[in-house]
């Protein structure tokens, strides 16, 4: 299959949902545009001709074996592929239509509206409260009011409050993987992005502690619009209404996610959801 | 095929470890121990003993003294230094005994070796005193009087009691003498001095009016005023002083008038118990750690030397944590890793390698002639031909020493920043922070244990360098500390003394080596004191910060 037919098909996908879709049209509206992507590690291509479409306010999740490009795909959309050295991208991501990769983008600016959470926990050794008021300092806020205000509403955003409050001043680094990963959501949220980039959030959980995101992240859906990578397809079919799925670089195969696991229209996709490889 | 069993249970390697580990530690503690021992054993005072023996012409003779040291020299030797045949006995070797004797003033020498077998009786009269002077070194003998302008005051038995009584007075007024010298006095001259120099300024800048003459004289007319008062006093004190002497006698009988303002002590060894000796002990320490030295070293404390060592390690940490930082930061986080990189990091790890005395070489060729003097040129016109940083003092002993000590920042520096997780960088940056927001607020402050680490071995090794030091600023005697009263309070270019010069100095240039091996060991024993507090300053900090900035685990 060439990379033009996916192209064409992640788009065809996106038009039968909207038909399928019965909501309204800021639904519909897409927020992330990925058109033509590529991007090499020095020599090596790491994605092939990536487009797709990610729509405003639902749960998008990337699916695949180890080393498909899902994590790669999710960090060119707030750049923070720009870190490693070797790196090169062609093509063009649009966030609200606009060209990210554009070279009058400010990246730090473009951050604030695309937070991240990543793999492991990465709590800063500070205090829970200062790490989630980190973002509004480094922006400058030190106004203690808004400050408490502000980790308030984050606390509680990410379902962290009524464990935390009593214990804003204590050591992040005290806390339990799960909440130190429901911290970094909070820190992530008390910026108010547009979007939030998942990359594994609970890869390095426990299962309860899975189980609170992954409700967190249905709850956080109603105000950003989500990507999330997972390696797990149970949690994609969980937390996501559309799916994405990639192999060695490509994506195969974009969908509503009950459409992409019930009823696949790749044979690739097909032979990964049934476990035949990954 | 049991040895080879042996050889696998890995016995051997365990064994051979922990030998490593116990040679270090007999190593470390031996030297401690040594330098303990000789050192603080210097304080204690010995028992004079009153010593009758016969001289190399067989004719009795009496001197008083401490026993300080014993060794077997061959029969031959003695033979040859003139003893009589009958006082060196029959067999290879013979006994000899080093007694100090001091009286430098009358007999010319502190410290005399004795034959053993030449001596006929050595006893312990309890009346027996130690003066210790400000000049002369010790005085050994009996008291016989004391004197008051001239006439005798006291006699005998309660000669003592009214001699502690007038010594503790004397001492008092010194106490006085040494303010008003040092403190008031110093500060005239300090003022008159600069006063000099303003109105060298002035007329160096055609601006020496008469307006500007005017008021320099009635400045320079008030300082006159209150130097002749303090003189004044000054000279009243010295009488005050020097009023009363006491009348002393030698071992060998010789009658000595010691003015009372001479004498620092006076103690009767023979006649104090325990509590007192260790009361006396404590004393002497104190005076050790906390007085000006006195002849050539030798004597008195070593305050200046202490304080001149803390301050310049001080300024040298201040100078060199900013600069070592910096340059690491750079060259881990925004340098672009390569061939370049890789070569600098060679060139500051050799740097780390050069002898130290290299850069006490650099030091003065480039920090004392070349800066100094064009500082001196620029800036203190009016003080030449006098230099005043055209020449070796504490700043530039500071900034050589951090040259010195630049590599151990740089290279813990780096070390600590690349032990910063990328997890933790990232999540900054993810937040919208900038590269210098993610590194003043998160990667720095993490860093800074290994800063610290750097630090703590700069300064362990700046307080322990000498070399360098004698090219680019310490003296054998400073007559001035380089923090004073005196505006600017900080005197960066003045020279300074260092406990690790002192110790070369007392022990190798001193004109009294015996006198002086002792301090040696004291002063020695103090500088390791000195670098463990100063490290422990630094190890506390430190774990407060990795406490505080405890990284991610895995």
């Amino acid at each position: 299959m060439t990379t033009q037919d996916v192209r064409s098909h992640a788009i065809d996908m996106s038009s039968v949902f909207n038909g399928q879709q019965d909501t309204s049209a800021e639904q519909n509206e897409s927020c992330i545009k990925v058109e033509n992507l590529n991007l090499f590690y020095g020599e090596k291509q790491a994605l092939y001709n990536v487009s797709m479409d990610m729509p405003k306010k639902r749960v998008t999740a990337y699916i695949g074996p180890s080393g498909c490009g899902k994590s790669t795909l999710l960090r060119c959309i707030n750049r923070m592929n720009d870190l490693v050295d070797s790196v090169r991208i062609e093509g063009k991501i649009l966030l609200d239509d606009e060209n990210i990769y554009d070279k009058s983008v400010n990246v730090a600016a473009l951050r604030r509206r695309v937070g991240m959470v990543f793999q492991k926990p990465n709590p800063f050794p500070k205090s829970i409260f200062e790490n989630v008021a980190y973002g509004l300092r480094i922006q400058g806020i030190n106004d203690k009011r808004t400050l408490e205000e502000t980790v308030e509403r984050s606390l509680r955003g990410a379902a962290l409050w009524d464990e935390m409050k009593d214990r804003l001043n204590d050591n992040a680094l005290g806390m339990s993987g799960g909440q130190q990963q429901r911290l970094v959501i909070a820190r992530a949220i008390a910026i108010e992005p547009e979007v939030l980039l998942l990359d594994e959030p609970a890869s390095a959980l426990d299962p309860i502690s899975t189980l609170k995101i992954e409700e967190l992240i249905n709850e956080l859906k109603e105000k950003y619009t989500i990507v999330i990578v997972t390696h797990n397809m149970q949690q994609a079919a969980r937390v996501s209404d559309y799916t994405a799925f990639m192999y060695m670089g490509e994506l195969i195969e974009m969908g509503k996610t009950k459409d992409l696991f019930t009823n696949p229209v790749k044979k690739q996709t097909e032979d990964y959801i049934t476990g035949r490889y990954g | 095929m049991i040895i080879k069993q042996w050889v696998k249970s890995g016995s051997p390697w365990i064994w051979l470890n922990a030998a490593a580990v116990s040679t270090c530690l007999i190593l470390v503690i031996g030297i401690l121990g040594l330098v303990a021992v000789r050192g603080l054993g210097h304080y204690w005072p010995s028992d004079v003993a009153q010593i009758q023996y016969r001289d190399k012409e067989g004719v009795p003779q009496v001197i008083t003294g401490e026993l300080t040291d014993s060794n077997e020299i061959s029969s031959q030797r003695a033979k040859d230094a003139g003893y009589l045949d009958a006082d060196i006995g029959s067999g290879r070797t013979v006994e000899q005994y080093l007694i100090k004797v001091g009286n430098r003033d009358i007999s010319g020498m502190d410290f005399r070796w004795i034959l053993v077998n030449t001596i006929s009786q050595m006893t312990y009269p309890e009346q027996l005193i130690v003066l210790e002077r400000r000049e002369w070194g010790n005085f050994y003998g009996t008291l016989v009087g004391v004197k008051e302008d001239g006439k005798s005051i006291a006699q005998g038995n309660e000669a003592w009691d009214v001699a502690q009584q007038r010594l503790a007075a004397a001492l008092e007024v010194y106490e006085e003498i040494k303010q008003l010298e040092k403190k008031e006095i110093g500060a005239i001259n300090y003022s008159l001095e600069r006063l000099r120099l303003k109105q060298r300024k002035l007329e160096l800048q055609k601006a020496w009016t008469d307006a500007a003459k005017q008021e320099m004289a009635t400045e320079k007319a008030a300082y006159q005023v209150d130097y002749k008062r303090y003189q004044e006093q000054l000279k009243a004190l010295y009488v005050k002083a020097n009023k009363e002497s006491l009348v002393v006698k030698t071992g060998e009988g010789i009658e000595r008038d010691i003015p009372i303002g001479k004498i620092v002590k006076a103690y009767r060894p023979n006649g104090m118990n325990v509590f007192t000796k260790v009361g006396h002990y404590f004393s002497k320490l104190g005076e050790f750690l906390s007085e000006d030295p006195r002849e050539a070293n030798t004597e008195g404390g070593i305050f200046p030397a202490i304080f001149g060592t803390v301050l310049m390690v001080m300024l040298m940490a201040v100078i060199v944590t900013p600069f070592g930082v910096i340059a690491a930061v750079y060259l881990r986080e925004y340098a672009k890793q390569g061939f370049t990189t890789q070569l600098i990091r060679i060139a500051v790890n050799n740097l780390a390698g050069v002898p130290s005395i290299v850069y006490g070489v650099f030091g003065l060729g480039f920090f004392v002639y070349i800066l100094g003097g064009n500082i001196d040129q620029l800036l203190y016109p009016e003080s030449a031909p006098a230099p005043v940083f055209g020449t070796p003092g504490l700043m530039w002993a500071s900034l050589t020493l951090a040259l010195l000590t630049l590599p151990v920042v740089i290279v813990a520096t780096e070390e600590g920043l690349s032990r910063i997780p990328k997890s933790i960088r990232e999540g900054s940056l993810a937040l919208g922070a900038t590269k210098l927001e993610t590194l003043w607020l998160t990667v720095l402050p993490m860093a800074s244990p290994a800063m610290m680490t750097g630090l703590i071995l700069a300064v362990a090794r700046a307080a322990g360098e000498v070399a360098p030091l004698m090219l680019v600023g310490v003296v054998k005697l400073a007559p001035t500390l380089p923090l004073d009263g005196n505006f600017p309070f900080l005197h960066l270019d003045r020279k300074f003394m260092h406990l690790g010069f002192h110790i070369y100095d007392v022990g190798f240039q001193s004109p009294n080596v015996e006198a002086a091996r002792p301090l040696v060991y004291a002063t020695s024993l103090l500088l390791v004191m000195v670098i463990v507090g100063l490290n422990l300053t630094a190890v506390t900090i430190r774990n407060h910060l990795r406490e505080k900035y405890r990284a991610l685990e895995g």
